[in-house]
């Protein structure tokens, strides 16, 4: 089996979130980028799981600048195979969508495995917009995947709950937590990863649909206000009076 | 007609999210000078369909086909595009099923789209601006589409609709949608029951590794139970299977956005603020007056949850009884 999984480059969540050139721009000065959580504990590490269980192929793909070799390499050194680059600023998801679906639309593959969103913009758009321009079956928010015989079964998350369903490949996976367990490269991988291919791909130059105008942050810090321990009858009646939430 | 919104059902029920993506539909028409139109697919019966006339829903178009009772995100986008052929805005519930379903709508229509809306947008010198939230609730951004066409998606929790007086015609919609676009078949449904499922709740009850351990959380349970509320946990607590997975809120957990988040002894790391601080009010119970939720916080008590939970449960019913 062949399986891709395309992996994103997000701000480490300890990042000081700040925004220049009149706010409308997010100031990478003093921000850690890792790879997204998601794609890196499950999307990935299921593949991975797969393929040791049934052989084949996991290959990463990345649309980004250069500057995101590092978490291209972590991605081979975690256990795939090799890794695609296309070479774009990544700021529409349609445009990564386009790229990415071209690639897979030509590579063979029989699964795609997202995460579900990233955890800056938390858009969940890719895995979706590739599953239709591949006009593939998909199913989201996934915490659990099986396949035998071609066919897979994937538990989702419903409103409540979850739900278990059957489809046929290929088809694109938004894979949520439980999926996999994680993994830490060890320094096997980790050497393995410098010699792996990572293929530089030229963008087409898919059309860009949405553009972020400006930022806001919140004027200021919420205040919050104490009620003693001996008086929680006070915060009662704040909660009903005050707040209004009950 | 120029918005459409796609109402979800269950069960032949219109969903309470679908009612928040209905009224932001009727807003944004209200805005634009146009009507607002929704799509139906599933069995449902015309008397609660009609409820969304009260929502500002101009006509309803009801595909009454039971494939559609379960969901297939390749079947659903189809129909739904069909019907947005004629929409310059398309509206849809950023939900479980809407998260897969927009995207490939937006693909489908070639349209730009928008993830999570979490306000009614603005429209000014003939530019729709969307807003949303991003980095975890730490920022708002305000997001531009260059096509004609546009789909968003609504936050669920974002929006309380005012219901009005309305009435919506429903017509009948037969989309060319054959059995072979279904591609995913339903084996088996597992929902939690006798609990109110967690990113549908207006109220969740929350406590982290400051219980101690499992069998402490009689008294969370029963303050949820006491206020009509969703439980939640920290990931220290569903990693270590005091609680489980599913109660886990934060950054890899769900994401809640209710009108109120209890957090008992629970510290505040930023990856689990990262899923609960787009709670509208944030009570914070921990012993530790320095404990980082106080930040978060809208109201706090610096006690110990041992003390301060059996006593909010106590007035909260005595609250309860001087209510009724
Ligand atoms: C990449 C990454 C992703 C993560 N994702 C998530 C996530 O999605 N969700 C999440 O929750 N965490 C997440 N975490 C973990 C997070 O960083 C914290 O470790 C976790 O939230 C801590 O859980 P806690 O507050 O229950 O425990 P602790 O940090 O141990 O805090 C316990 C708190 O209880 C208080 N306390 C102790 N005794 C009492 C008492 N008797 N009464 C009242 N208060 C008391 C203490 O003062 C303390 O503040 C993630 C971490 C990483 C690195
Ligand atoms: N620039 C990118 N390159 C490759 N994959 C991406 C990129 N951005 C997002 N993805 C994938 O799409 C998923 C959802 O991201 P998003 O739609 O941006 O929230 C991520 O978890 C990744 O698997």
């Amino acid at each position: 089996m062949k399986i891709l999984v395309p992996i994103s480059k997000v701000p480490d969540t300890t990042s000081k979130i700040a925004f220049v050139d009149n706010n409308t721009k997010f100031s990478t000065d003093n921000v850690q980028f890792i790879m997204n959580p998601t794609d890196e504990w499950y999307a990935l590490t299921k593949a991975l799981e797969l393929k040791e269980a049934q052989g084949g192929e996991v290959v990463v793909i990345h649309a980004g600048l250069a500057d995101s070799e590092q978490v291209i390499r972590k991605a081979l050194a975690i256990g795939a195979d090799s890794a695609f680059r296309i070479d774009m600023d990544p700021t529409d998801a349609y445009a990564i969508s386009v790229e990415i679906a071209n690639h897979a639309k030509t590579g063979g593959y029989d699964l795609v495995i997202t995460g579900k969103e990233t955890i800056d913009y938390n858009s969940f758009e890719v895995g979706g917009m590739v599953a239709e321009l591949l006009d593939w079956n998909a199913v989201a928010l996934v915490s659990k995947l099986d396949i035998a015989g071609g066919k897979a079964t994937a538990t989702r998350d419903i409103e409540g709950g979850t739900e278990t369903v059957e489809f046929s490949l290929p088809a694109v996976i938004c894979a949520t937590k439980d999926l996999a367990a994680a993994r830490i490269p060890n320094m096997k991988g980790i050497m393995a990863s410098r010699t792996k291919p990572l293929t530089v791909l030229a963008a087409t130059g898919a059309d860009k649909l949405t553009s972020i105008a400006s930022y806001q942050t919140p004027e200021k810090a919420k205040e919050c206000k104490y009620v003693s321990v001996d008086n929680v009858a006070e915060l009662v009646r704040l909660l009903h009076e005050e707040a209004k939430v009950i | 007609m120029s918005v459409l919104v796609f109402v979800e059902i269950a069960d032949g029920k219109i969903k309470k999210a679908a009612y928040e993506a209905a009224y932001y539909a009727a807003k944004t028409a209200e805005l634009t000078g146009t009507t607002a139109e929704a799509v139906v697919l599933g069995t449902a019966g015309a008397d609660e369909l009609a409820n969304l006339g009260n929502f500002g829903i101009a006509k309803i178009h009801h595909a009454n086909d039971a494939r559609f009772n379960t969901f297939d995100s390749k079947a659903f986008a189809k129909a739904i595009a069909e019907k947005a052929a004629g929409a310059d805005i398309v509206v849809l519930s950023f939900g479980p099923n809407g998260k897969l379903l927009a995207p490939r709508v937006a693909v489908r229509l070639k349209a730009g789209y928008v993830p999570g809306a979490a306000e009614l947008p603005t429209f000014e010198g003939g530019t729709l601006k969307v807003v949303k939230n991003v980095f975890s609730g730490k920022a708002k951004a305000f997001y531009q589409v260059a096509t004609t066409k546009k789909v968003v998606a609504v936050s669920p929790n974002s929006l309380s609709p005012v219901k009005g007086s309305g009435t919506a015609a429903v017509e009948a919609f037969a989309p060319a949608v054959s059995d072979a676009d279904f591609g995913t078949v339903v084996k088996s449904v597992d929902k939690l029951t006798g609990h109110i499922p967690l990113t549908e709740a207006d109220l969740v009850v929350s406590a982290g590794r400051g219980l101690k351990g499992p069998e402490n959380w009689g008294m969370i349970e029963e303050l949820a139970n006491e206020m009509g509320a969703a439980t939640a946990c920290s990931r220290a607590v569903a990693d270590v299977d005091w609680r489980p997975h599913h109660e886990h809120v934060g950054q890899t957990g769900f994401m809640v956005k209710p009108n109120l988040y209890i957090a008992v002894g629970i510290s505040g790391a930023i990856q689990h603020l990262a899923g609960v601080n787009q709670s509208k009010v944030i009570v914070v119970v921990n012993t530790d007056p320095e404990a980082p939720f106080f930040k978060a916080a809208d109201y706090g008590i610096v006690g110990d949850a041992f003390v301060v939970v059996p006593k909010l449960i106590e007035e909260y019913k005595k609250f309860k009884a001087a209510a009724h």
